[in-house]
């Protein structure tokens, strides 16, 4: 049987995942907003699994809008960095400087 | 005892394919491993009975934003040696941002269990629920105003999306419509008076 526990145990592996991705990969772009994506999905992982234990089919809705806004996300950021590669000719985190905050 | 075996089997697989995202060489490499996280995550949400969200993550994530990001990734030419700099100099840091990260959550969930009868398990279902008939039903009552939001939020980012990319280059021949209706009879037609002699015209 699989309870609570199993589900939150592997979505916090997959978050810590992603966090850490997100560390290794920050040169990125791309990879970055992969990275995202995974840290959503085992965000929507508790979601669902409460949503079950607790018999109540509301987590299940907000996982739909969750998945909605990640999906418009995901859109409007690719969309960015397509201009940002035509600017630039590259996707290197560390050449966006032009800001030197 | 099936059940859980095969959360074991995805679990596993999905952990696998969560590392090969973060560690992958190639970007393609990345967002098919993205794509088979997103399929066992799936798999393991039909476990646990939510079918619906299941399905849509397979149709929405595999099916348009992964194909969108395979497409992207593709279309750029990237520098692959110039972006992967710095990958083992902050390798460890990752490590152990992960670790703590991991540990704490697992720590909170699974020592401390929120006071909960976690030991239970899930509520079983009946065997003619629907689980799209009930998110419907949610959906398109408590949660209307949200749904609508949400439909205006993807409409909002498919204009940004054709917004931001729409190039106009430069010699593309193509109509100018401000042009065409600004234009008067002056400018096309000029009318010349011709004698009908062709002697006397000379």
């Amino acid at each position: 049987m699989i309870t609570l526990q199993h589900l939150m145990a592997l979505s916090g592996l997959l978050f810590a995942l992603s966090v850490a991705g997100i560390f290794i990969n920050r040169k990125n772009v791309i990879l970055l907003l992969m990275c995202i994506e995974l840290l959503l999905l085992a965000a929507n992982f508790n979601f669902v699994a409460f949503s079950r234990y607790l018999g109540n089919v509301d987590g299940q809705v907000f996982v739909f809008f969750i998945l909605t806004v990640a999906a418009a996300e995901s859109a409007i950021g690719l969309a960015i960095l397509v201009v940002l590669f035509r600017e630039r000719r590259s996707i290197n985190v560390g050449e966006l400087s032009t800001l030197k905050g | 005892m099936l059940v859980q075996i095969l959360f074991y089997l995805f679990g596993a697989v999905l952990v696998v394919s969560g590392l090969g995202v973060i560690t992958a060489r190639n970007p393609v490499h990345a967002a098919l491993s993205l794509v088979l996280a997103f399929v066992t995550s799936a798999a393991i949400w039909l476990l646990i009975e939510a079918e619906f969200l299941a399905i849509v993550l397979v149709l929405v994530y595999v099916g348009a934003v992964m194909v969108l990001f395979l497409f992207v990734v593709m279309m750029l030419d990237i520098n692959l040696a110039k972006v992967r700099e710095g990958f083992t100099r902050f390798a460890w840091l990752g490590g152990i941002v992960a670790l703590v990260v991991a540990a704490e959550i697992i720590g909170v969930v699974v020592v401390r269990k929120f006071g909960l009868d976690v030991d239970r398990g899930f509520i079983g279902l009946p065997a003619d629920y629907s689980n799209t008939h009930e998110l419907g039903e949610l959906l398109y009552t408590r949660y209307l105003y949200p749904f609508e939001l949400a439909a205006m939020l993807l409409l909002v980012a498919i204009v940004a999306a054709i917004v931001l990319t729409l190039r106009h280059r430069k010699g593309l021949k193509v109509q100018d419509i401000n042009a065409q209706v600004a234009t008067r009879r002056e400018d096309r037609v000029r009318i010349v008076k011709v004698d009908a002699d062709p002697e006397r015209r000379r």
